[in-house]
């Protein structure tokens, strides 16, 4: 809760005055009914014309000043509830913005999406209601309730009686419907859970004729949803019922009291009205400040979620006074173990230790699983080792800038995204003020060039979102070319040309041996044939390293490496092309 | 663009369809709402007459009595509490029932909307954003949901205490009625002004969230690119514009529609006054019959008139934006079906003496073609997995052919590959056959039947599809394979699972063959899946088999295993293949190699090499 309402910043003003506000709105309402009672009995009953002339003009003049304070409290409402929303989103993009790569992988992307829309909508719109209603409400009810023990206390203890009885039903009912809630929303989850199911993969539902099997199991979860809705909204359709009951209760309770103290003097006429329409602002505000409760508890959830992302503390940090300049491509693994899950779980690197030179070419090769993506995730800090350490350029990997440290470390990732925009502005991510001819070069290095030429708008052509415009192999060579771009002194491919077909592959490689020989590069591949003409090839086999050698000596001695290669070799072809 | 069209669809049409649905199906409950409704306004009425009369004629005659008489008040009380008795009886009645037809209406939409969804051609999910779909039973059904049992209810109540008001006040004078409604009028006007204004608002801020709902998805799918390149200070700097483009949007819209309580509340004192200096005058001169009794009754359901007109008018906004998503729910319903005018069906066989097929209720392991011929006669085809594709055209769109004169021959037990570039129409072919998508000219024939005529689901029963993408339902490991043939024993499915190389990695996991997946089998690797999609066609064994093989992401070891597996399935049936692997066609009975639409190349791997065209290029990587 704290954690949400810090985020008002510069709409604090505008949160605090909305209650003042419809405090004074509220005011002029209470006060209406005073004005009525004069127009009724000074003015009608005793038939003074002028009186009702006064006390009418009066009576528009709060009603001018009740509209008024009503506009601006909606205004201010208005402003706070938007602006809140606007500086949650904002603050969770933000520190989304500082999460490492561990902090990222406890998220789902659609799970963040959902926080930075839904939630935050439905926070927004029960903040406008609490600030608004939440005052209301109560403010009404406590005058109300003094009006009425200043006309009469013995009704009034009626009227306290009936309001706490009422409380009480409405959250024994309260409490069984959210029980029964939660039940229904985690069915109506496991429905939407089947919907999609069926969405992505329909192809599958009718190859294989499925349709009517998908429709039964879909109609058993339907019939469930819908009991399930049928038991929570029947016990929902008590509280309008209930409600009446105690309002009625009151009602004939006013008239029978209320008629044998006027006949013994106690009580006016007059009384009789106010305490009527007392008793109805008394339950309306208690049923008010239910749905309050209501729309508070259900973005219970909410908050909590948006509340996990503001005060998930990012895992690495820069040191202070870090080093800004990374002498070489030296990369030096002394000891390195690294398991995902810090303290618990399996290590998914062990007792690494290798060395390697600025400017060399590395091929790592490795079964899914065996750590070839971890291995190098550490090497620009994407994560911090468990035990030993990473250095690049001689230096602990911790001792730099993180800024400086990826600039000078460029990894093109397996999982990689083009941005919307175009191949131009996708390129200068890696160097913001590129010109065009040093983009083109880039491309020419990563072999991207042909396609680009091909195209008619060369640079300039739109990228879609994802790049789902391009094919796999392009996208592939676009990210290299990305990458190339900020001149880096290491270079890691993770499975980057896995779309890319052997030819172009091998030209890609070709170009970093002429065009970047200075930079230390990094390729992971599944096919050999990617790395058999690296200086040197890794095997990695469970986290651990098994080879470390040239792909001659790794074919004399190391296992692992022989059994790919004459598996790859007897069907190494690939079809799969740009 | 489908959406925005939509939006501007007459909304009171799009009403009108809601309502006729939640009637239709609960017409006598309907009914039983409204009487509820109607005798609980006339119970309230005698209710508010009682309380307006209750001083006059009951306390005032009591006053200044020696021994007051309180028993025609406890009588006229025992009267009213049977009224209100009645009214708290009619509200539950109205509640209650409008449960069962709000949530049966529901859950009749979500079952109607799915089964739609099933019958839907595969175009239409190539064509639309799966997110779309997904929107419309998230989004849509949900503002649906809400409206059936939130506002329609409320709009009745309401509109149910204006008429009763409204007579009420009739009855009592009819001058100071003509002022109510007349501020009612300027109430209404306001109010649909204001509505207006709002809307406008809020589609502009549905269009922002939308936006931003669209950066961010982006933005956060690449978050890791992001970090990589040292970008997020940009990435925050984008985002502060669109976010408070959507803060802007979002205040106006608020701003309107939180306007609307305190103008309409305020017009309705002001209507107050005015009846009560306007009835003044009348009484004062004696017109119209104007006492000050009825100038304080009617005053007292002056109020009863506009609180109504006040709710209404709060509903209406919730409605308009309702139907927008009614239209598109509505919008899916309407999609035409996939077609299906096949007439040929696939039945059980047995084997007569004289090998003649004929139709039988027992499982023989034969099945036939039961082909019904104009003039009334019946042939047998035995099902055997011959394919022929006979200059064939075809293109996602008539103007845009993608596919042009394929031409070949599967004979059964055949084993054909395709290779090429991505995007030359590999797996388009594979489309065709199962009839995803109709053919634009030439023909395709299953056993010498053009498969026009045979009734879809038979057609695809006969046909075995694994595809690149796995797709796994949530339910145990056994249940997906089994999703092949439904009645399959425990013992099939497992033996089917042996012969995909499925089932050692299996029997590995927690609770082997009962291991729950869920999120498309998301706990296991790409290449597990891929082994249980194979289990599944296996269990199905049709005589024709399409596989589009899995690409780089599974690691060399995995890939053995799914390539064994696939191979073991592949014996014995007619198969299409879409080679990514050299190893997986070698043996293959002909190769076709696709470029742009057309089959440039065909013929064994040794022809094929020896030609040095364009097999042997991608082949080798050289340029020949």
């Amino acid at each position: 809760m704290r954690t949400i309402f810090k985020q008002l910043k510069q709409y604090k003003t505008a949160a605090a005055l909305t209650p003042i506000l419809t405090a004074l709105e509220v005011l002029m309402e209470v006060l209406l009914p005073f004005i009525t009672a004069v127009i009724i009995d000074e003015g009608l009953q005793k038939e003074n014309l002028s009186v009702v002339y006064r006390y009418g003009i009066l009576m528009v003049a709060m009603a001018g000043f009740s509209l008024f304070f009503g506009a601006m409290s909606g205004k201010y409402a208005s402003r706070a509830s938007s602006g809140l929303a606007a500086n949650l989103r904002e603050s969770m993009y933000e520190k989304i913005q500082t999460f490492s790569f561990s902090n990222m992988d406890k998220y789902s992307t659609a799970g963040l999406v959902t926080r930075m829309t839904t939630d935050v909508t439905n926070v927004q719109n029960a903040f406008q209601m609490v600030i608004r209603v939440a005052v209301r409400a109560p403010f009404m009810m406590i005058a109300s309730m003094v009006m009425s023990f200043i006309i009469n206390p013995s009704i009034a203890m009626i009227f306290l009686t009936a309001v706490i009885f009422l409380a009480l039903i409405m959250v024994f009912l309260m409490k069984r419907t959210t029980g029964i809630f939660q039940q229904v929303f985690q069915k109506y989850d496991a429905l939407n859970g089947t919907v999609q199911e069926n969405i992505n993969g329909i192809r599958v539902v009718k190859s294989y004729v499925r349709e009517d099997y998908e429709n039964q199991k879909f109609g058993k979860a339907a019939d469930g949803l819908y009991r399930l809705f049928v038991k929570a909204e029947a016990l929902v359709a008590l509280n309008n019922p209930v409600m009446m009951l105690v309002v009625y209760a009151c009602i004939i309770a006013v008239s029978w009291f209320g008629a044998h103290f006027i006949v013994s003097g106690t009580m006016t006429t007059g009384n009789i009205t106010s305490l009527f329409s007392y008793v109805m602002s008394i339950m309306m505000s208690l049923m008010m400040l239910s749905m309050v409760f209501v729309m508070i508890t259900m973005s219970f959830a909410g908050i909590r979620r948006i509340s996990q992302i503001l005060n998930e503390e990012p895992e690495l940090h820069n040191k202070e006074q870090a080093d800004l300049a990374v002498p070489d491509g030296s990369i030096d693994f002394n000891h390195v173990g690294f398991s995902y899950k810090k303290g618990a779980g399996k290590e998914a690197l062990q007792d690494i230790d290798l060395h390697i030179r600025s400017g060399e070419t590395i091929g790592i090769i490795g079964g899914t699983g065996s750590g070839k993506s971890s291995l190098v995730n550490l090497i620009s800090r994407l994560y911090d080792v468990t035990s030993g350490n990473v250095c690049v350029g001689g230096k602990d990997v911790r001792e730099y800038d993180m800024d400086a440290l990826r600039e000078q470390v460029a990894v093109v990732l397996q999982k990689n995204v083009l941005f919307s925009g175009t191949i131009l502005s996708n390129l200068r991510w890696g160097k913001k003020d590129a010109t065009e001819e040093e983009c083109m070069e880039a491309c020419r290095q990563a072999a991207a060039d042909e396609f680009i030429e091909r195209l008619p708008e060369g640079l300039n052509t739109r990228v879609e979102q994802g790049g789902a415009n391009f094919s796999g192999g392009q996208k592939q060579r676009l990210c290299i070319a990305r990458a190339l771009l900020k001149k880096p002194k290491v270079l890691i491919l993770d499975d980057s040309t896995s779309a890319v077909d052997t030819a172009t592959d091998a030209r890609i490689r070709e170009c970093f041996r002429t065009k970047i020989p200075g930079t230390t590069k990094l390729i992971i591949a599944q096919r050999i044939s990617s790395v058999q003409d690296a200086d040197r090839i890794l095997v990695l086999e469970d986290g651990r390293v098994n080879g470390f050698d040239t792909h001659e000596n790794l074919l004399k001695t190391n296992n692992i490496y022989r059994e790919i290669y004459e598996s790859q070799q007897k069907a190494g072809g690939d079809f799969d092309q740009a | 663009m489908k959406r925005q069209k939509n939006q501007t669809a007459a909304p009171i049409s799009t009403m009108g369809r809601v309502l006729r649905l939640m009637v239709g199906n609960y017409k006598f409950s309907f009914l039983m709402v409204v009487i509820c409704i109607l005798v609980g306004a006339v119970a309230t009425m005698r209710g508010m007459l009682f309380v307006q009369s209750l001083v006059d004629d009951y306390i005032v005659p009591l006053l200044g009595q020696e021994k007051p008489d309180f028993s025609l008040l406890a009588k006229a009380i025992s009267g009213i509490l049977i009224f209100y008795l009645i009214g708290i009886a009619a509200a539950y009645g109205y509640n209650r029932i409008m449960v069962t037809i709000s949530q049966g209406t529901m859950r009749r939409l979500r079952l109607d909307l799915f089964g739609k969804m099933e019958s839907l051609p595969i175009r239409y999910f190539d064509t639309h954003a799966h997110g779309d779909v997904m929107s419309v039973y998230t989004n849509d059904v949900d503002t649906l949901r809400q409206l059936l049992s939130q506002s329609i209810p409320q709009i009745i109540n309401s509109a149910a205490t204006l008429v009763a008001t409204f007579i009420s006040l009739v009855v009592l004078s009819v001058p100071l009625t003509v002022i109510t409604v007349a501020m009612a009028g300027v109430m209404l006007l306001v109010t649909t002004r204001l509505t207006g204004l709002s809307g406008k608002y809020f589609q502009l801020q549905q269009k922002n969230l939308g936006a931003v709902n669209g950066y961010i998805e982006e933005m956060l799918d690449g978050q890791r690119v992001v970090k990589v390149f040292c970008h997020e200070e940009e990435a925050v700097a984008d985002f502060k514009k669109i976010n408070e483009a959507l803060r802007d949007s979002a205040d106006k819209a608020n701003c309107y529609s939180l306007l609307l309580m305190p103008i309409n509340a305020n017009i309705g004192n002001l209507s107050y006054v005015l009846c009560a200096v306007i009835g003044a005058l009348l009484a004062l001169h004696g017109a119209a019959g104007m006492t000050i009794g009825t100038i304080i009754a009617f005053l007292g359901l002056n109020k009863n008139f506009t609180q109504p007109i006040t709710q209404i008018s709060q509903q209406s906004n919730s409605v308009v934006m309702a139907m927008a998503g009614a239209q598109r729910v509505f919008d899916l319903l309407d999609e035409p079906a996939e077609e299906d005018n096949g007439y040929v069906e696939l039945v059980n066989a047995r084997e007569n003496g004289d090998g003649s097929l004929e139709e039988t209720a027992e499982r023989t392991g034969i099945w036939a073609w039961k082909h019904p011929h104009s003039d009334g006669s019946l042939t047998f085809t035995r099902l055997q997995g011959e394919v022929v594709m006979d200059d064939v055209d075809f293109g996602y769109d008539e103007t845009k052919m993608v596919l042009h004169n394929i031409k070949l021959y599967a004979e059964p037990g055949q084993k054909l590959a395709f290779v090429g570039t991505t995007g030359a129409g590999k797996t388009t072919i594979t489309n065709l056959i199962n009839r995803f998508y109709d053919i634009q000219d030439g023909k395709i024939r299953y056993d010498g039947i053009n498969i026009n005529k045979i009734k879809k689901p038979d057609l695809r029963r006969s046909l075995g599809v694994v595809l690149q993408e796995t797709n796994l339902f949530t339910g145990t490991v056994m249940d997906n394979i089994r999703y092949g043939k439904l009645d399959a024993t425990d013992e099939e499915c497992i033996a089917a699972a042996k012969l995909a190389n499925a089932d050692s990695f299996i029997r590995r996991l927690p609770d082997g063959y009962q291991t729950m997946l869920t999120g498309n089998g998301s706990s296991l690797s790409q290449g597990q899946r891929q082994l249980i999609a194979i289990a599944r066609a296996a269990v199905a064994d049709p005589p024709v088999l399409i596989l589009d093989e899995a690409t780089s992401s599974i690691d060399t070891r995995t890939e053995k295993l799914v390539q064994d597996g696939m191979d073991a399935l592949m014996k014995g049936r007619t198969t299409f293949v879409i080679a990514h692997r050299l190893s997986t066609i070698q043996n293959a009975d002909c190769i076709m190699v696709m470029d742009q639409g057309r089959i440039i190349e065909r013929g064994s791997h040794d022809e094929l090499i020896a030609k040095k065209g364009r097999y042997y290029q991608l082949y080798t990587g050289k340029a020949a």
